[in-house]
């Protein structure tokens, strides 16, 4: 047990004296946190718009100063003619030009028909798409205000709750999606190269000679990950709880439980990368390659995974975090229990327990 | 000398596949002496050396290592012998006192003895002055001595040396080997391989393999003499061609 505990010590020596895994295991993060936070918001914000007024009477001013004072627009150009819209757009500043036609406001109240064209430049599409629908918005809202007074013969009234993100808040989505990500980071990717930084020096050789059993070898090597991931756990969850607001509605125990849960899995990968890959470099490759990207791209966190073609859905299938970001969603938003994640929590056991066995054997072969 | 076998094997075959890495090895190591395993690169002496040591397992034969049966006691092997690599086994971010201790405390030794003993070596080394100096910033010639004082800290019966001199001047290769004539003086076997042909001059006795098996064996003076050489430099040339 002594010789056990030396070992783990030398691993916390060698995680708190190298400044690089230290950035790895607490600046990444909390910048992740941060910068998902406050920087990537699908929310519009002062828009830049141009105006072409042909009309230039009461009604296009109201609109206009209507879109204006929305928060989402900002009126920075007036042009005069078709020649302009172009290269205002191509300046790259300006994302959006309002036209109203001549005789705006006659055309409105005699004919009952007025037209109003939204160019909107198109070369990032959802976002596009958001201000169109925004102005859109805008425009129909000043027509029923407009028109206040008067009775239609029918009429259907929508009224939409979203339900466990009323405010939709994006970060509800990334906590979850970080969390997976930074613990597959830190377990897998950090104990993978911890792991083969051994076998690269030669230590590994003399650690094997050495009456420390395998089992032993492997554990000392993980106990040091396993504490640090459960503290990059807590720093994620205090970030999302207290900086952003995020909910935890369900029981905390219950939401820890499932992180090392999931802890153990992406260790129990950790390891059986490192059996595999016979340097650091390595290591770090298929640590990127079958397992941050794979979590990125595959796992729902930034894709909707409904949205996938067929053969992707099932390849997302294959992807613990999916299950993980499940299970944290449900417990933080929905306030559920076991009863209603344990087809997840199942899952993730399994895929741990099969991980284990295989890396084990991994490394028993690896001795011979 | 007394001769006491401290390691004996007997047929010793190991095969990767269709190849013969090591073809019916038969030896004994005496208790004390310093035994030069040679070889040109590719010969199979790592192969019988990963073994001995019981990184590998042999595909047939019998090996005695310590009194301790190779393929049964595996696990009171290890804690009799000592064992350093080609590459150092040192770890470049602790220090000297946390590199001993640590391997120290694998080998189950006490704090305190593991306390007193880092003073004498250091002491007699006239190195105490880097006792809490990083291995990363102190001389190669240095990490080497330190790699082989830290595999006999424990004391083993048995130290195997898998090229410990390579890359470093033949002054600091010397210094090294006077610490090995003081191992082998407090009654530790060592096993060594090399492939620097005047350091098997140093050796008690020397096997030369090649194509996996031992060709030679015997002391560096009767193999000169059997050879008609004035090395072994030469009697290694002949052999070997």
């Amino acid at each position: 047990m002594n010789s056990f505990l030396s070992f783990v010590k030398k691993e916390f020596y060698h995680i708190f004296r190298d400044k690089r895994t230290m950035l790895i295991l607490f600046g990444i993060p909390i910048a992740q946190v941060l910068l998902f936070g406050f920087v990537i918001t699908s929310e519009l914000k002062n828009v830049q718009i141009a105006v072409w007024d042909k009309s230039n009477d009461i009604t296009t001013n109201q609109i206009i100063n209507k879109i204006t004072s929305s928060g989402f627009f900002e009126l920075r150009k007036i042009i005069y003619n078709e020649k302009d819209i172009e290269p205002t757009f191509k300046k790259g500043k300006i994302r959006e030009i309002i036209i109203f036609e001549e005789k705006f406001a006659e055309k409105l109240s005699k004919e009952k028909t007025a037209k109003i064209q939204i160019i909107a430049d198109a070369s990032d599409a959802n976002s596009a798409n958001m201000m169109v629908n925004y102005t859109k918005g805008i425009i129909a809202d000043y027509l029923v205000k407009r028109n206040a007074n008067i009775q239609y013969p029918m009429q259907i009234i929508t009224k939409e709750r979203m339900l466990y993100n009323e405010s939709l808040k994006n970060v509800y989505m990334f906590v979850p999606g970080i969390m997976a990500m930074i613990l597959m980071l830190v377990s897998a990717m950090m104990t993978s190269i911890s792991v083969a930084r051994e076998k690269e020096l030669g230590t590994m050789e003399v650690l094997l000679v050495s009456p420390l059993k395998p089992i032993q070898i492997l554990l000392g090597k993980v106990t040091p990950y396993l504490a640090l991931s459960i503290v990059n756990a807590i720093i994620i969850i205090s970030l999302g709880y207290f900086v952003f607001e995020m909910p935890i509605l369900g029981s905390l125990t219950f939401l820890m439980t499932e992180t090392i849960l999931f802890i153990l899995l992406a260790l129990s990968l950790g390891i059986l990368i490192s059996t595999v890959a016979p340097n650091q470099q390595v290591a770090m490759f298929v640590s990127m390659f079958a397992l941050m990207i794979p979590t990125i791209l595959l796992s729902g966190f930034i894709f909707p995974i409904k949205n996938m073609p067929l053969v992707l859905q099932w390849l997302s299938a294959l992807m613990p975090p999916k299950y993980f970001i499940i299970i944290l969603k449900d417990i933080m938003l929905k306030g559920t229990g076991l009863a209603f994640v344990w087809k997840e929590t199942l899952i993730l056991t399994g895929m741990t327990i099969f991980f284990i066995v295989l890396s084990s054997k991994k490394f028993k072969i690896r001795l011979e | 000398m007394t001769q006491t076998p401290i390691i004996s094997v007997k047929n010793l075959n190991k095969k990767f596949g269709d190849f013969t890495a090591n073809d019916n090895l038969n030896f004994e190591v005496y208790k004390g002496e310093i035994f030069g395993f040679l070889g040109a690169n590719g010969a199979g002496k790592t192969t019988a050396l990963r073994i001995l040591c019981g990184l590998s397992k042999p595909t047939s034969g019998e090996i005695n290592i310590a009194g301790f049966d190779a393929y049964k006691q595996t696990e009171l092997i290890k804690r009799h012998i000592g064992y350093m690599s080609q590459k150092f086994s040192l770890y470049e971010d602790l220090t000297v006192f946390e590199n001993i201790r640590l391997y120290a405390r694998i080998y189950g030794m006490k704090s305190k003895e593991i306390k007193e003993k880092t003073t004498k070596i250091l002491d007699e080394l006239n190195f105490a002055h880097a006792r809490n100096k990083k291995i990363k910033d102190i001389p190669l010639g240095w990490k080497q001595k330190l790699a082989f004082l830290t595999a006999i800290f424990h004391n083993p019966k048995i130290v195997f040396l898998d090229e410990p001199t390579g890359g470093v001047d033949p002054i600091t290769r010397r210094q090294f080997w006077d610490l090995i004539y003081k191992a082998a003086d407090e009654g530790i076997t060592v096993f060594v391989t090399t492939h620097y042909m005047d350091e098997a001059e140093y050796c008690d006795r020397v096997s030369i393999m090649d194509l996996g098996k031992i060709v030679a064996l015997d002391t560096p003076e009767n193999l000169m003499k059997t050879y008609t050489a004035k090395n072994m430099d030469e009697v290694f040339i002949k052999i070997a061609r």
